[in-house]
């Protein structure tokens, strides 16, 4: 497979006539980390749904040079991986077992997992430091935890795009770092290309190499951190009161307070 | 391996890593419940009006494989009424018990939903419509309608699957919004639509109340090869495709749409095993009637005790379930002999309490 990881030409998506993407553009190169931004309802989620193959979109989206509905189902999901937002956590299940749910793709229709199966999730576990996690109920682990081992599933996947929706929502500052913090180095280390949505934008700033900002189902910016990042888009698109300063790794943006309207007492 | 990796908050119950395992059935509930069918059909065999001893029993069972002769002590008379009468009632409890079972556990998977039940999609009101409209109609007609052997189980198949087909036709009208719940809901309207028409019949037929509700509560009554040989077709069936499925269901667990990105088609495995599972369930419908409380008890009862995958749940709630029955069935005709209670009561009187006390005992969660 050759080619940029994701391709997105002209896609327009509508939901219930209602029209959510309306022309959007987009080209991931292969471990590259682009975060996708934009205000509620701009249509990122649908948009990373549709390179998942989530959504039916003839023509529109390529993944590695091959148009996503030429790949059979099995063949994609071991192509793309996807953290949802907030993904179901079975009751009773232990961890070991949602992991290997990862290894779907590879175990023959109606057939069960093999020892590789099992290698590659023993594998993983322990790349993501969870190895005295196996027989914990997925349930009982707390925010961080959970979210390496939904990460721990989609690495099982051994997909080498990861579409990651909203990956630190549920998380506070100190494990929104260590959960990024991880993705980059696997990312490294693995060579995966990551494409993701983010609310954070100072955070997503900091760890994307280029960001897309998405406004009413179009692409309204894309570039660097640097180039989306301005108080001039930002307060056009999400209509905020932002002040962008120079940080380490990015631009840092900090919400002040809008200037009061001043309310005469009659 | 890097950094920020070792400075990942420590594990818990670190040093005590026991060769931890994937999810499956163990050996050891795999062997109770093959344990628990062979006792059930030694007790469904040896007790009745006439006791037999249960050793007797066994090794009149053994003969029954062929190259087997052991001298079981049992009379020629007796031995009829082990392998005429009994051994048919039985079989027929462990297969509708099964099934039922089966069906419930299957549906409570595909639904994602602990109170789904075999009868959830419009079966029982389906069927119950048929039966009671060839009971009144035929009694109506002189009695001959309803005289024949098969028109009931056929009757009460027909209702069964139209009413499902029905189900399904309205809950995939919902177009784009259909989902589960769109499913569940078009149960419930197709079953109170079915159910109306059934009472406005018995209301205008009161003299027949007596034997729709005899069907209504269930019996194994009347079992004989007979009937053993209508559902064995559809029970081999419903157990191969929903067995074989039983991985999916964990996949399914997930959600539909991380089971698509996994590589499934969750609609496409939903369809196929909610018609194997109804199929199932009218076949055992049409064998014994209404049968409650088993579809779903059982299920969660082995959900309880010995894991919740669909890997251990399905495979076990064949078992137990045909064992319950089975026992429920000679408590059901023993209690109150040589009157029989309907056995539908039974399972619930037996089961309700059995299963509240493994609720409290269980350390497990249901959901």
């Amino acid at each position: 497979m050759s080619g940029p990881a994701v391709a997105v030409r002209d896609l327009h998506v509508s939901l219930d006539g209602v029209p959510i993407l309306a022309g959007v553009d987009l080209t991931v190169a292969p471990g590259e980390w682009v975060t996708v931004i934009g205000p509620n309802g701009a249509g990122k989620s649908t948009l990373l749904r549709a390179v998942g193959g989530l959504l039916a979109t003839p023509g529109a989206v390529s993944l590695f040079g091959t148009p996503s509905e030429a790949l059979r189902r099995r063949d994609r999901a071991r192509v793309v991986a996807t953290v949802a937002q907030s993904p179901v956590v079975p009751p009773g299940m232990t961890v070991l077992d949602y992991v290997l749910l990862g290894r779907t793709p590879y175990i023959p229709p109606l057939g069960r997992e093999s020892a590789a199966d099992l290698a590659a999730a023993h594998d993983v576990l322990d790349r993501l430091d969870l190895t005295g996690f196996h027989d914990r109920e997925l349930a009982t682990l707390s925010g961080g935890e959970r979210q390496r081992v939904f990460l721990a599933r989609a690495l099982a996947q051994g997909a080498t795009l990861l579409l990651l929706d909203e990956p630190t929502s549920a998380l506070d500052i100190g494990h929104q770092q260590e959960v990024l913090e991880l993705v980059d180095q696997l990312r490294r280390a693995h060579g995966l290309t990551v494409l993701a949505t983010m609310h954070d934008l100072s955070v997503a700033g900091e760890y994307a190499d280029r960001m897309v900002l998405l406004a009413d189902g179009r692409v309204v910016a894309s570039g660097t951190p640097r180039e989306v990042l301005t108080e001039q888009l930002l307060a056009e698109h999400y209509r905020a009161s932002v002040r962008v300063v120079d940080g380490e790794h990015g631009p840092l943006v900090v919400p002040v307070r809008p200037e009061p309207r001043t309310v005469r007492a009659e | 391996m890097t950094r920020a990796l070792r400075t990942a908050p420590p594990t818990r119950r670190a040093g005590t890593l026991p060769a931890s395992r994937p999810v499956g059935l163990r050996l050891r509930w795999l062997v109770a419940g093959v344990a628990a069918v062979l006792v059930a059909l030694v007790a469904g065999v040896s007790l009745g009006p006439v006791s037999l001893p249960p050793g007797s029993v066994a090794a009149e069972l053994l003969n029954l494989i062929p190259g087997v002769r052991l001298d079981s002590g049992l009379t020629e008379r007796e031995i009829a009424i082990v392998t005429e009468l009994r051994l048919p009632r039985a079989v027929l409890g462990l297969l509708v018990g099964g099934l039922l079972a089966l069906a419930g556990g299957c549906y409570q998977g595909v639904f994602r939903n602990p109170l789904a039940d075999p009868y959830l999609l419009g079966v029982a009101a389906g069927a119950g419509l048929a039966v009671t409209a060839v009971i009144t109609l035929g009694v109506g007609a002189g009695g001959a309608l309803s005289g024949l052997p098969l028109t009931i189980p056929l009757a009460a198949f027909v209702g069964a699957v139209g009413a499902v087909l029905m189900t399904y036709l309205l809950g995939a009208s919902g177009g784009r919004s259909r989902s589960p719940a769109t499913l569940i809901l078009a149960g419930v309207a197709v079953s109170a639509f079915l159910s109306a028409g059934q009472t406005y019949l018995l209301q205008r037929n009161a003299d027949s109340i007596q034997q729709v509700y005899s069907w209504l509560l269930g019996r194994l009554a009347t079992a004989g090869w007979q009937d053993v040989r209508l559902v064995l077709p559809y029970f081999l069936l419903t157990a191969v495709v929903v067995l074989l499925h039983r991985r999916e269901l964990d996949v399914l667990s997930v959600g539909d749409d991380e089971a698509a990105s996994l590589g499934l088609h969750p609609q496409r495995s939903r369809y196929l095993l909610i018609a194997a599972a109804s199929l199932g369930t009218a076949a055992a419908v049409s064998a014994s009637g209404l049968i409650g409380f088993v579809g779903i008890i059982v299920p969660h009862t082995v959900r309880l005790l010995a894991g919740s995958s669909y890997r251990v749940i399905l495979p076990l709630s064949l078992l137990f379930g045909g064992a319950f029955l089975a026992l429920t069935d000679v408590v059901a005709r023993t209690v109150a002999a040589p009157a029989e209670i309907p056995i539908g009561v039974v399972t619930a009187l037996l089961g309700g309490p059995f299963f509240v006390l493994v609720l409290r005992t269980s350390r497990r969660v249901l959901s």
